[in-house]
């Protein structure tokens, strides 16, 4: 179908692109910017006046919940929260029941996505079976069925020779390696930040070097194989001072960030909101100051919106029993997008983070408008305020530490492969 | 942000902690106690119609006989009905979760919960659950709080010692897993202490304990050193297992309270202790059953308090 984007302001991070222009879509693709192509006549045209008209977020963190826990969520719920939050591309964790460790399982996976046609999924592998953290997985097979990266997602990988192995293998076919860096035993029984909240509320800590520690562990590996490496969900200052100097010293080194550890701190925890128990735990002003300095700098590749639906019987416990995680895919844009008007930083270096940046880490040619593109598109309404509502979310987790607050810049179209999957 | 402790007016609604509750809500506890203690001195406490017609439920998730005794004791001299429910930890292993468990005890009309759970914040999660006129007193959460034992230990200092603001308290054992010794602290430092001290090696102490307002020492007989009131906590024999401590023996050679010890605080120094003791483990028997020990007075007074609170509560 041919589509005619009007009057909207374009902002394409990959092509340095902010500007009041005109899109043409044409055969799923982007045909043209300002001016229409050749002979081109509309067939659908979006009015986008005194909207933004940016490529699709890419999230590299959300999970489905399919296979295993589909009580707590369905491919059907989250794939329609998606692109409600502008999010054409995600990929997803392999902790499901059973986890992403056999080929047939990711098929069935992308199968199930591609039948839904709303949103991309991009599968990441377990590394080892069962996730386990003891034999490798069948990477090759697994990688031929569409994984994109390896990971643990949360489960430990304790034994260091298996991890370096894991390492060598990825690095022999080059595939990525994604690790969230957290010592399992520094962290046992853990629940929230070792700081001044677990302190008084009497909780079990997890102290920060349980992440420095692995990812000191991490990075020597990396070194010593060669294996590209991507570090997930850095929660603490002291990390991302260690990517940093790993990025400097050549490193072949990423990192990411959830939107909740950009925006809350241990103080948010109050008087036990279990929806603030969250995997890493969230950490002191400081360290949230440091990963706010982190994203504007490059230190920090993209921010995430670590996705995690989670039952309300399994949120409806005292904080260390209730289970960690909270929906977020409604929430990636309008958060960044409150990110970037505290720091003032530009939309086009904010909007990265969630666009070309994270198509990289998954080696995509997509979070762009380039010409020839897949016809990916959010389209936002930056001056509409909402308040948000779990309820009125999408998602089938309806648990969020931002509940009740107040938002501005949000989705009134998300567009696949040049087709309206989202309109409101 | 609210406090989940206070109605509208200021006024006690729910008892969850002694961190953020005024000093005047402290000390009218205290006066109120006061009057349920016998006035002649001995210990016969009076009974009061003042909860009749009310029901309280002790629903105590985490096995206790002591506290719960006292608490049902403190109910029935207030002319309360009282249900007992030990549910230990079997009740998550038959299915039901905890809110569950509260709601039905809430068509059963109970007026006034208390609970003590293993889990932080778990009093927390029922106060903030039941209707408005439903009253949660916290018994016990994990290593949160534990706020009436604090209130009695108040009592009991002030009872000995008629001030707090010329005070030096040296809180020594287990602040780690203790909370005791949290709600203490809130209680000593909102009263006026002026000095706190907490007595421990590192690996029972939490990691951000300065932040609570209190001095920190190692050594145990700097800590006690001109000390007013020695407040011992109980010494779990799990702690062995958990790498914190290699062996009980070597626990008492260092932090273990001996007569020894005990000399290098003032003369006049009260001995406290919430119970139940380890002998040989964290205090001396000599030290237990001395002059200084107010270990059984301690108990009494615990009676007088949880009356006063629960009274109070059901004025709000």
């Amino acid at each position: 179908m041919n589509i005619h984007i009007k009057n909207g302001r374009l902002i394409d991070p990959s092509n340095q692109l902010d500007a009041q222009q005109d899109l043409f879509i044409v055969d799923q693709r982007v045909a043209a910017i300002g001016k229409a192509p050749k002979g081109f006549v509309a067939e659908q045209v979006i009015d986008a006046s005194g909207m933004i008209v940016m490529p699709g977020l890419v999230d590299v963190a959300a999970r489905l919940r399919e296979p295993g826990y589909e009580y707590r969520a369905t491919l059907e719920s989250e794939m329609a929260a998606a692109v409600a939050g502008g999010v054409t591309s995600l990929a997803c964790p392999p902790d499901t029941d059973p986890p992403l460790d056999e080929p047939g399982l990711v098929e069935m996976l992308k199968h199930r996505a591609r039948a839904l046609n709303q949103c991309r999924v991009f599968p990441i592998g377990a590394l080892t079976y069962g996730l386990k953290g003891a034999e490798l997985t069948e990477m090759v097979e697994l990688s031929e069925a569409g994984c994109k990266a390896f990971s643990q997602a949360d489960a430990p990988l304790t034994d260091t020779r298996v991890l370096m192995r894991a390492m060598q293998y990825a690095a022999t076919f080059g595939y990525r390696v994604w690790l969230r860096p957290q010592d399992s035993f520094l962290a046992k029984n853990g629940v929230a930040h070792d700081g001044e909240v677990a302190t008084r509320l009497g909780l079990p800590p997890i102290p920060v070097i349980a992440e420095t520690i692995a990812l000191s562990t991490a990075l020597q590996l990396a070194r010593e194989t060669g294996v590209t490496l991507h570090i997930c969900r850095l929660s603490s200052a002291a990390a991302v001072d260690m990517v940093r100097a790993a990025k400097q010293e050549g490193l072949n080194v990423t990192c990411d960030v959830s939107m909740n550890h950009v925006h809350l701190t241990e103080m948010d925890i109050g008087y036990f909101d279990a929806n603030c128990h969250l995997m890493p735990p969230l950490r002191s002003q400081r360290d949230r100051t440091a990963l706010r300095a982190g994203l504007l700098d490059g230190t920090i590749d993209a921010i995430c919106s670590n996705h995690s639906p989670v039952d309300d019987d399994a949120k409806l416990l005292p904080f260390a029993e209730a289970e960690a995680g909270a929906t977020g895919l409604e929430l990636l844009l309008t958060l960044v997008l409150k990110w970037a008007e505290q720091e003032k930083v530009p939309l086009l270096h904010a909007l990265s983070r969630i666009t070309i940046n994270p198509a990289k880490l998954l080696g995509q040619k997509m979070g762009h408008l380039s010409l020839g593109a897949h016809a990916d598109i959010c389209i936002f309404d930056p001056a509409a305020n909402w308040r948000v509502e779990p309820a009125a979310l999408r998602s089938q987790g309806k648990n969020t530490p931002f509940n009740g607050y107040e938002m501005q810049g949000r989705v009134r179209y998300t567009l696949l492969d040049g087709q309206l999957v989202f309109q409101q | 942000m609210n406090n989940p402790q206070l109605n509208k007016n200021g006024e006690l609604q729910h008892l969850l902690s002694t961190e953020g509750l005024p000093a005047r809500i402290l000390r009218d506890i205290l006066d109120q106690a006061g009057e349920f203690v016998n006035p002649n001195g001995g210990s016969e406490i009076r009974k009061v119609p003042l909860l009749h017609g009310k029901s309280v439920f002790n629903i105590f998730f985490e096995n206790s006989t002591r506290t719960r005794t006292t608490f049902e004791i403190a109910a029935k001299r207030l002319s309360a009905d009282v249900v007992n429910l030990n549910i230990g930890s079997s009740s998550t292993s038959k299915g039901e979760t905890l809110l569950d468990t509260v709601d039905n005890l809430c068509a059963m009309h109970a007026d006034m919960f208390v609970v003590r759970h293993s889990t932080s914040g778990a009093a927390h999660l029922i106060a903030k659950h039941v209707a408005p006129d439903i009253h949660v007193i916290n018994a016990g959460d994990g290593r949160h709080a534990h706020p009436t034992q604090a209130l009695l230990d108040m009592f009991t200092i002030r009872h000995y010692k008629k001030e707090f603001h010329n005070l030096t308290v040296a809180i020594v054992g287990d602040v780690l897993h203790s909370r005791v010794a949290r709600s203490q602290i809130h209680a000593l430092t909102t009263l006026g202490v002026p000095e706190v001290r907490v007595v421990a090696p590192k690996t029972l102490l939490p990691s951000h304990v300065d932040k609570l307002g209190v001095r920190v020492f190692h050594d145990m007989e700097e800590g006690l050193k001109g000390v007013d009131v020695v407040m011992m906590l109980r010494l779990q024999n799990e702690r062995m297992q958990g790498a914190l401590l290699p062996s009980a023996q070597e626990y008492f050679k260092y932090y273990g309270l001996t007569q020894d010890r005990l000399a290098l605080a003032k003369d006049d120094a009260i001995v406290m202790h919430p119970g139940p003791m380890n002998r040989g483990v964290e205090i001396d028997s000599s030290v237990a059953d001395g002059s200084q020990a107010v270990i059984l007075p301690q108990v009494t007074f615990g009676i007088a308090v949880r009356m006063a609170v629960m009274s109070m509560l059901a004025r709000n």
